[in-house]
């Protein structure tokens, strides 16, 4: 047995937490486990396995070596409990909703959300009986206003996507206890280096690892990260977890795990049944990003911040929204939720609106224009005809992603070479809109 | 002894020197949590004796069931404790009496009187825990979970023992 951690710093721990030298070879880099199974030592082993009455790997739907190093890294990173990694964030979300809720049930989320969560949450959720409810998130009044009594939880993004769009979190966290359920806070875009939505009262996060924990655009995955906090027996809410679990032979996963509850949960049912696992080889990159954390958020933020000034500076440009920029509305509670820095995802609007802003996304010559977020590349994209296009034009605008808007995901680069590159694309567009007249 | 922050090597100690352990309130109902805890504990090398009246005479994985702690013959070591907060206490009392050096209370499981009492006797004191989960952490296998175990180290060690 080893000796007990000290107080250990966040570099550190992005480093070490989960990823000791490996116990059969000695490797130092977490080896990839590119296996399906893992032989039993007997029948007895066997059983005790499946019965989850001894820990161990069965089969990598459920748990893999490399991919328990990944789980164990940001649940140490986020603070908390335990994590169920899965094959994307959209897989985390469908998991976690599935370790609460019945055919029935009903979910209230912020309506600034990735677009893909909004499509998710309320036509694919639907199919499954589960009903979502989207409020303005500005006001933390209006979650409390939309609870009903077959309500199992609150989902925000607490740094929302794409519109720098922050959310008082400790707030919701105090109206989603006094209901007597769990706040979920997506953390991908600002990561567990910028705010630790725990430290705020919330109980569940969730990532989409594919953005800054693994950082490079290489590699899909989620995560659910558990607390630990939150008392699935203080009411009759939770029977997945707190009665006895059908769908595993009558074990009572609270009352057997206590505060593991949800992450064995998450794992021997959630991944077990939905499937959605994350593969080792994507668990590996996500590893080995996550190393880097603390020093690529420090530059993607410091990045984002200068190209958002150069840009509110702009006579070109109408508005920028970035919660890092003093006149934002939002500066109040990132000085509050993110003191480092306003994460590097944020939108701006041109003059002349969506026509110019369709030429400066295809006259950029270093931003990418792709649908993804968090990448060492910077990235530049219209998300009201992309990842905001299942919304109609009402939702689009709630969740700031207007017909005018452009969506910047600032990336590692030189960032005098990225002002550049958007001085050129706005001088271009400009040009090419005037001669058109 | 801080009972909401225990240090692991207080809890390591613990697991460390004690070899017989009775289980009060253990269930021969194979999907109890009590009966998880009974089976990992004697994989890992434990003897578990069982005690619960309702169950007097019956076997749980091989081991005799007994009534009461008094009745159990031969040392304790270690009571583990199955029951809620409230029968902990004469539990706890009980454990004083037959001689044991540790009294273990299961998650969820929380008697601070007879806590004091345990350790005014001289014995050490754990709630609110489970001995099943504590070994995995300590010795790495709860990390197979995706379990954040506080463990940091670039030591290569062996898992599971």
């Amino acid at each position: 047995m080893n000796k007990p951690n000290g107080p250990y710093g966040f570099e550190t721990l992005s480093i070490h937490a989960g990823a000791a030298p490996d116990p059969t070879t000695g490797a130092r880099v977490t080896p990839i486990y590119q296996t399906t199974a893992f032989v039993f030592d007997d029948a007895e082993h066997a059983a005790s396995l499946f019965n989850l009455q001894t820990w161990g790997y069965i089969y990598s739907r459920i748990g893999n070596p490399t991919v328990s190093v990944l789980e164990e890294r940001i649940a140490t990173l986020e603070g908390g409990r335990g994590a169920i990694a899965t094959a994307s964030g959209h897989a985390a979300q469908m998991l976690v909703a599935f370790s609460l809720m019945r055919a029935g049930d009903h979910l209230v989320a912020g309506n600034k959300l990735y677009g893909g969560s909004v499509t998710q949450f309320t036509r694919t959720f639907a199919k499954f009986g589960w009903d979502c409810t989207l409020v303005d998130p500005d006001e933390p009044l209006n979650f409390e206003r939309a609870i009903r009594p077959e309500t199992k939880a609150i989902f925000i993004e607490g740094l929302a996507n794409p519109g720098g769009i922050v959310v008082d979190i400790e707030a919701v966290a105090a109206i989603a206890h006094r209901a007597g359920i769990p706040l979920i806070v997506d953390n991908t875009l600002a990561t567990p280096y910028l705010c630790r939505p725990f430290e705020w009262g919330a109980d569940i996060v969730v990532h989409s690892t594919t953005k800054y924990l693994s950082g490079h655009g290489n590699a899909m995955g989620g995560v659910v990260v558990d607390s630990g906090r939150f008392d699935w027996s203080q009411n009759d809410k939770f029977p997945n977890l707190a009665k006895p679990e059908p769908a595993y032979h009558g074990l009572t996963f609270h009352e057997t795990f206590g505060d593991l509850a949800l992450t064995a949960h998450g794992h021997a049912v959630g991944l077990r049944d939905l499937g959605a696992c994350m593969a080792p080889m994507n668990a590996f990159l996500t590893i080995t990003g996550s190393e880097t954390l603390p020093l690529r958020m420090q530059r993607h933020v410091e990045n984002a911040q200068c190209v958002a000034e150069f840009l509110e500076s702009d006579p070109r440009v109408a508005w920028v929204s970035y919660a890092g920029l003093e006149a934002n509305k939002y500066r109040a509670l990132a000085r509050k939720y993110l003191p480092k820095g306003a994460g590097a995802v944020f939108t701006f609007g041109v003059k002349g609106g969506y026509e110019v802003g369709r030429r400066v996304v295809e006259g950029c010559e270093l931003f990418s224009h792709l649908a993804n977020v968090g990448d060492t590349r910077s990235l530049i994209i219209h998300p009201a005809s992309t990842t905001h296009r299942q919304l109609n034009e009402t939702q689009q605008i709630a969740a700031g992603a207007g017909p005018d808007v452009v969506r910047l995901s600032i990336g590692l680069e030189t960032v005098g070479d990225l002002i550049a590159d958007l001085d050129q694309a706005l001088a271009q567009a400009s040009e090419q809109v005037k001669a058109a007249e | 002894m801080n009972h909401d922050a225990y240090p692991d090597s207080y809890i390591r100690a613990i697991l460390d020197g004690v070899k017989t352990i009775a289980m009060v309130g253990a269930s021969p109902n194979w999907n109890r949590p009590s009966f998880f805890a009974m089976k990992y504990l004697q994989i890992k090398g434990y003897r578990v004796i069982p005690v619960n009246p309702a169950a007097v005479g019956q076997e749980i994985l091989g081991e005799r069931v007994y009534g009461s702690l008094a009745e159990v013959p031969g040392a304790i070591d270690m009571v583990d404790i199955f029951r809620n907060s409230e029968a902990a206490g004469p539990i706890a009392d009980a454990a004083i009496e037959a001689g044991a050096k540790v009294v273990w209370m299961q998650l969820g499981v929380r008697n601070d009187a007879a806590a004091a009492r345990g350790e005014q006797a001289d014995l050490r004191v754990v709630m609110n825990r489970c001995p099943k989960i504590e070994y995995g952490r300590l010795n790495g296998e709860l990390a197979w979970s995706g379990v954040n175990t506080g463990i940091i180290s670039s030591k290569r060690r062996k898992q599971g023992a």
